[in-house]
């Protein structure tokens, strides 16, 4: 081995099995912290819990929370779940990716606004739903839930 | 630290007090649906009236009533005990109520119903018979809430209420009892396990009880991932403490001293609430060393999901939980003889573990009086779509499929026809209306080729195309297949290439042999449980609803008027009322006409993307 790196090193420390439970609590405060995984963050997270890149990769490109790309300042996540779709919620998604200008799972060129497809937040009797940062917002139309976005707009500051 | 009986005792009396204080109190339900509707600012509103009028009313949150296509719901819990709801409470009325309540006037005309448990005397003071008996409504009358019986009346936060409401003494039962007869129990009772499968509950305990190892583990499976499903949210967000408690007595009976509850990420209000639950139930000593002073130890970690379905899958979720990609193993070895890091391990869904108390609480006799032969007690289902009534309810198995959605659900929300319900989301299937006489329990509906599932239950409507359907559910489980087995990683992505094949309007008659075929090896190839019912759906559509897909690959016809590629839109002249709303909402400049006369579309321009049918008040836009 040439230079030896710190995960390298804990390899051969023998360290118990249940170590690596932290692998994906610790990825997800990554995750939290800089709104994506960023590749330093990745090889420290390997170095700190002494498990290999690639193991590291394998478990952030497996999981939908985990993301690559910096996102936007805002999330909206538009619920595709049962009764979302059937009562309406891809055309919400259609008239929101018309809007935004990108499909869902990008980012807008501006970098203000991420979305996002998501399979059920569990609020099925308000269906259809949208979420923006965190917060759901029920019982949609298209113009409903382009008023919504828009207010993401109005809190953004001026020129960004 | 409550080390016996009579500590328990005093602050189930702590609880009471703040349950049912003099001075009186209004609970809002702030579960995700309540929140999502609006509950947040009615509870700030409530807050700040309460504040103006100067009454002493106490305000807090609490679970789901379940009746949520009524959100926000509001109660006004009278220092007597009489328990008013009122439904669709918004800022103003929220107000108005308040302002009712300075005067001592309730307000019955905004109420919805006045709640009363079957344990409380019935009141027939001409106070309370001025709003009906919540029995009274259409959606409770058939319904028995036991696993739901905390959910929207304790704040789940608050341990002290449910002890008050007999919380941690089936723990305590548990503990004066020997693990065999408590596994005993559970087998008497006849639970069988919530989370699809219905496997008999107790055999499992014994199963693992019965393994060799000094460390033994129990995962609470809160990976609610099927879309139209959220009975594991609500118990989670309503009733922590409750599966907690199951969780401990399971452990107890195997012979366990560490468990998880592993929640999906898309649930951050569950998460939160488990997490403030096992603070307090380790604070208290119900979970940990000596738990109720006995020599039993038990601690419960949260683990969050990080978005992937197949972690439903016990093994897949046991590797995801090690840390590792959530991809599902063969069996054997069940988890029962290696599981978590190798140890025995018994997995139980959410609403089993919620169920586990009520058996030692209320006796095993009591559970198996519920239900049918072969499905004991009650179930919880998410009846959602296009039903007037939506919302979690809580009904005893057996009860069938019509009477869940004509009473409970009151029916289609439109009065249309209600073509189908879809159970058991990805994994289930759709039940016609001509069989909506099965009665609901785990093997009739595997009869008929659908699935218990979880619960999720979608009623769906004239408007709903079932080839859409299945494509929809074909195109989630293909795109959550772990990739690891060739049957389910190609064969689901096979099948969808046909269904989008016919939704947009290329399929051949072929397809529909094929599409069988294809189904048939992705069932019987496949490693784990997603991929061995993924063809479910389609399945089930093919055997209900084949003139469906014959309309669309004979006819180049969707009879619901759904896929964009085999519909043209037209309005009604005879309907019109020449508003413009339509031609507003068009984007792309189809829809052209004088104000006041009918309206029409250009069929050249159209992209069939169903603003105008959303936009138009009077229905004339229709697709065919």
């Amino acid at each position: 081995m040439a230079k030896e790196r710190g995960w390298q090193a804990r390899l051969f420390r023998g360290l118990p099995a249940e170590h690596e439970a932290k692998l994906i609590p610790l990825l997800q405060q990554v995750q939290k912290a800089y709104g994506y995984l960023p590749p330093d963050a990745l090889e420290r997270v390997a170095d700190e819990l002494g498990v290999p890149p690639t193991r590291v990769h394998g478990v952030a490109s497996f999981y939908r929370q985990f993301t690559d790309a910096p996102r936007g300042r805002h999330t909206v996540q538009v619920c595709l779940g049962t009764a979302c779709h059937v009562g309406g919620g891809k055309g919400i998604r259609d008239v929101l990716t018309q809007v935004l200008g990108i499909q869902p799972g990008a980012t807008t060129p501006d970098g203000a606004i991420t979305l996002e497809e998501v399979h059920c937040l569990g609020c099925c009797s308000l269906a259809p739903v949208i979420v923006v940062d965190g917060v759901a917002y029920g019982r949609n139309d298209r113009k409903k839930a382009l008023r919504t976005l828009m207010e993401c707009y109005d809190h953004e500051p001026p020129g960004a | 630290m409550i080390t016996n009986l009579r500590e328990l005792e005093r602050l189930g009396e702590e609880g009471r007090r703040s349950l049912w204080p003099a001075s009186g109190k209004i609970v809002v339900g702030t579960a995700s649906c309540g929140l999502a509707a609006g509950a947040q600012a009615v509870a700030q509103g409530l807050f700040q009236a309460v504040q103006e009028h100067r009454l002493a009313y106490e305000i807090s949150g609490t679970g789901c009533l379940g009746y949520c296509s009524q959100e926000p719901l509001v109660e006004v819990r009278c220092g007597d005990g009489l328990r008013v709801v009122y439904a669709q409470v918004n800022e103003e009325r929220a107000d108005e109520l308040v302002a009712g309540l300075e005067g001592g006037d309730l307000s019955p005309e905004l109420a919805l119903c006045r709640w009363q448990e079957e344990a409380q005397p019935a009141r027939k003071d001409p106070a309370a018979e001025a709003f009906p008996h919540h029995q009274q409504l259409g959606f409770y009358r058939r319904q028995q809430r036991a696993v739901l019986r905390n959910c929207g009346l304790i704040d789940p936060q608050s341990v002290a209420e449910y002890v008050a409401c007999g919380g941690y003494s089936g723990l305590a039962t548990a503990l004066t009892m020997s693990p065999e007869d408590i596994i005993g129990t559970v087998g008497r009772a006849g639970l069988r396990g919530r989370g699809g499968a219905g496997f008999p509950t107790g055999r499992k305990w014994a199963l693992a009880r019965k393994e060799p190892g000094t460390r033994k583990s129990l995962i609470c499976n809160a990976d609610e991932g099927d879309p139209g499903a959220y009975m594991d949210r609500s118990i989670l967000e309503g009733d922590p403490h409750a599966v907690i408690e199951g969780m401990a007595i399971g452990a107890y009976a195997i012979g366990a001293d560490e468990g998880y509850i592993y929640v999906r990420a898309e649930y951050p209000l569950a998460v939160e609430r488990v997490r403030e639950a096992l603070r307090q139930a380790k604070q208290l000593g119900l979970l940990g060393e000596g738990i109720l002073g006995s020599s039993f130890s038990f601690d419960v970690h949260l683990m969050a999901g990080a978005g992937a379905f197949v972690c439903g899958e016990e093994t897949a979720l046991i590797a995801s939980i090690e840390g590792r990609r959530g991809m599902p193993r063969p069996r054997p070895p069940f988890p029962a003889q290696a599981g978590l890091w190798g140890r025995p391990t018994n997995v139980n869904n959410v609403e089993t573990w919620a169920n586990v108390p009520l058996i030692l609480t209320r006796g095993a006799q009591w559970f198996a009086g519920v239900g049918t032969d072969g499905s004991k007690g009650t179930k919880v289902f998410s009846l959602v779509g296009r039903t007037q009534n939506s919302g979690l309810v809580e009904v005893p198995m057996g009860i069938t499929v019509r009477e869940l959605v004509y009473e409970v659900g009151g029916g289609t929300a439109d009065g249309g026809r209600c073509k189908a319900v879809q159970t058991g989301g990805p994994s289930g299937g759709c039940i016609p209306e001509s069989l909506f006489d099965t009665p609901i329990d785990f093997d009739s509906l595997r009869g008929v080729g659908a699935m218990m599932g979880s619960g999720g239950l979608v009623v769906l409507g004239e408007r709903t195309c079932m080839v859409d359907m299945a494509r929809y559910f074909l195109r989630f489980t293909q795109g959550e297949s772990c990739g690891q087995c060739p049957a389910c990683r190609l064969g689901t992505k096979r099948m969808l290439e046909v269904l989008v094949r016919i939704t947009e309007g290329r399929g051949e008659e072929q397809d529909l042999p094929l599409l069988e075929e294809l189904a048939e090896g992705v069932r019987t190839a496949s490693l784990c449980g997603l991929g061995r019912t993924a063809p479910n759906p389609v399945l089930t559509t093919l055997r209900h609803f084949r003139h469906e897909y014959e309309a669309h690959v004979r006819d180049r016809r969707c009879p619901a008027g759904v896929c964009r590629a085999l519909v043209v839109y037209h309005i009604d002249p005879e309907r019109c009322l020449g508003c413009g709303a339509c031609r507003t909402a068009c984007p792309q400049g189809a829809i052209s006409g004088e104000p006041k006369k009918a309206h029409t579309i250009d069929p050249e321009r159209c992209v069939r993307c169903g603003a105008c049918i959303e936009a138009c008040l009077v229905e004339a836009v229709r697709p065919g």
